[in-house]
């Protein structure tokens, strides 16, 4: 059925569908409204068989989620930012254990500074926790990776996050197609776990491995995740004759067939990249797109395919591995090694920076004559950065700099654009 | 692609007023993305959303720095905020306001600008009249409908029936509709004028 709703509300519904049996969840913008859908829908009755856990912090939450996910119970959490970190030792628990737990994270910058805005931050920097990381696209795609979210899980017994743009996907209001419960019934069977904390079969769950075996185990996460690679294009496709919908897969391409410049990004950005493409397309520029859905596992392969035919590639992404440069840069070319292929970072979108068709549009004309940096960092202003950097040349005693950097600016609140 | 930008406080419902007129125009069957401005939310503070309308998929994230048309729900900001950036000449601007153009200090500013296409509507007494509050975002709607002629106002009046319920959905429906046929009015008197002047 269409609706037009906000998204963390077609998020909460879509969870409704796949009848969790215990929500834990603590409040973090931009995530909240998902949770306080959901919680509604407990509370009046929608959602039944249905426990909704108020906990004391993210820690807490994701203790609860790996408690009940153990006692075999259907588990979501959601959360964002900080809050992420501060479940960051339960979160490597979850899929050191296996646990099939399904997790939204709205996805917001990292503080300090404290900044609520949208980047890709929070979950890249749990890229190496074990967990299944899928990107959306757009609220459709948002609501429909959680009813994948939880099949791919179960039938892998590894936890999932679906990762969606906090504020521009999570309070955007859009057309979505919100399945019926006999769609999602056919596709997502009741959860039977591989492993239960039963009182009928006792088991434990949790052992201390020593280094006799704790490499092997180490490795089963990422053979697990290597099927992931096979089971989640698969899936796609099941989705799609269930549905009639087409859903991420593991890489996605637009305008690509005889593109000399590929631009490679994740999340809702793709949307504004396309429609850029579209008009550079029509002026005859030879560029396409690769949007990356699943970042975990990471599709080595697909990228290296999906690239095969091009001369250059940008990577745009709003995250920033300080000290080197692009996360989702340095894994694209892991990819293309050998490929001879000339490769652009740019990272762009950080804590809610506005990325425009009109910046990109100018960048990539640059990348097209070869006259990008390897690294760039879009739309950033440099006189601000240049005086903040003259000041601690100048003065020992510099002052905090971020404080001294809006004091520049002249400003005490944040812009539109 | 249709591009409106609305400006006001926090407190006086202008995040719902995007979201609403997301969806007056999905009931006519269009593609409509509705979002805020992402700030930290405090009453009385400037606040920004958007909303566009279109025939085909929306994908375009960025914020709407061009404008066709501006709802300024707060008349205390034009001199706060540069509530015209970008508006496209010739753009729709409805102010909620019981004063004129030139009182306000845009006379210069509208100079050349088709009459019809500036109006203002009284929308904060709309809803104290008609729903006992100073919430001016879904009579504003109703004038939009009106100067805009983007959406229907049986449209907007679904988007009322989505969001509220009962007595407060009938005020907001008798405010729309009475801020409606003022902007249609002041529509008509401005033409009148401009073929007077012709």
């Amino acid at each position: 059925m269409l609706k037009q709703i906000e998204g963390s509300h077609a998020v909460a519904e879509a969870v409704a569908l796949c009848r969790p049996e215990v929500i834990c969840a603590y409040p973090i913008s931009p995530q909240t409204h998902i949770v306080e859908g959901i919680g509604e829908m407990v509370k009046d009755g929608q959602l039944k068989n249905c426990e909704f856990i108020n906990v004391e912090s993210e820690f807490a939450a994701m203790s609860v989620a790996i408690g009940s996910s153990a006692a075999g119970a259907r588990t979501y959490t959601a959360t964002a930012s900080q809050g992420l970190l501060f479940m960051v030792e339960a979160v490597y628990n979850a899929s050191g254990l296996g646990l099939p737990i399904v997790m939204t994270v709205a996805n917001r910058s990292i503080g300090a500074p404290i900044n609520i805005w949208n980047d890709h931050s929070d979950s890249l920097s749990q890229r190496d926790c074990g967990w299944i990381q899928l990107f959306a696209e757009t609220n459709q795609e948002a609501l429909d990776l959680h009813i994948e979210a939880f099949k791919l899980a179960e039938e892998l017994s590894l936890p999932v996050m679906v990762c969606m743009d906090g504020f521009i996907l999570t309070h955007a209001y859009e057309r979505v197609d919100m399945p019926t419960q006999a769609q999602v019934d056919a596709f997502l069977p009741p959860y039977e776990p591989r492993q239960v904390l039963d009182p009928a079969e006792p088991v434990s769950i949790g052992a201390m491995v020593g280094p006799e075996a704790f490499m092997e185990v180490r490795y089963l996460a990422h053979a697990k995740q290597m099927q992931a690679l096979e089971l989640i294009p698969r899936m796609a496709k099941e989705f799609e004759s269930v549905f009639g919908r087409v859903i991420g897969g593991l890489t996605r391409t637009y305008m690509a067939d005889d593109a000399e410049t590929m631009v490679i990004a994740m999340g809702s950005v793709l949307g504004t990249i396309k429609d850029v493409v579209d008009e550079m397309r029509e002026q005859g520029h030879k560029i396409g797109v690769l949007g990356i859905t699943s970042f975990r596992p990471f599709p080595l392969a697909d990228v290296a395919d999906a690239l095969r035919n091009c001369k250059r590639f940008v990577v745009l992404e709003k995250s920033l591995a300080v000290g080197i440069g692009g996360i989702v840069a340095t894994n694209v070319r892991m990819a293309v090694t050998g490929m001879g292929l000339k490769g652009y970072t740019v990272i762009a979108g950080l804590g809610g920076r506005a990325i425009t068709k009109k910046s990109l549009h100018a960048l990539f004309v640059k990348a097209e004559r070869s006259e990008l940096e390897p690294l760039t960092f879009l739309d950033v202003d440099w006189r601000v950065i240049n005086r903040q950097l003259d000041r601690e040349r100048q003065k020992r005693r510099s002052g905090p700099a971020a404080e001294a950097m809006l004091r520049d600016l002249g400003m005490v609140a944040a812009k539109i654009a | 692609m249709f591009q409106v930008r609305i400006h006001g406080r926090g407190g006086q419902g202008v995040v719902t007023a995007a979201e609403m007129l997301s969806i007056a125009a999905f009931e006519e069957g269009r593609y409509a993305q509705a979002f805020p401005s992402f700030g930290s939310e405090r009453t009385g503070a400037p606040v920004v959303a958007f909303c566009r309308i279109a025939d085909k998929e929306i994908r375009l994230r960025e914020p709407i720095m061009e404008p066709d048309a501006l709802i300024i729900q707060d008349p205390t900001l034009l001199h706060q905020v540069d509530v015209f950036s970008g508006l496209k000449k010739d753009g729709y601007i409805l102010i909620n306001t019981n004063k004129s153009f030139e009182d306000l200090g845009l006379g210069d500013f509208v100079r050349d600008w088709p009459h019809e296409r500036l109006c203002t509507v009284a929308a904060t007494e709309l809803s104290r009249k008609h729903v006992g509050r100073p919430m001016p975002n879904v009579p504003l709607l109703g004038g939009f409908a009106a100067v805009s002629g983007i959406i229907r106002l049986e449209s907007v009046i679904m988007a009322i029936n989505d969001k509220f319920s009962g007595k407060v959905a009938a005020g907001n429906i008798a405010g729309a509709t009475e801020a409606y046929d003022i902007v249609r009015a002041e529509m008509e008197a401005a033409r009148h004028e401009e073929s007077a002047h012709a």
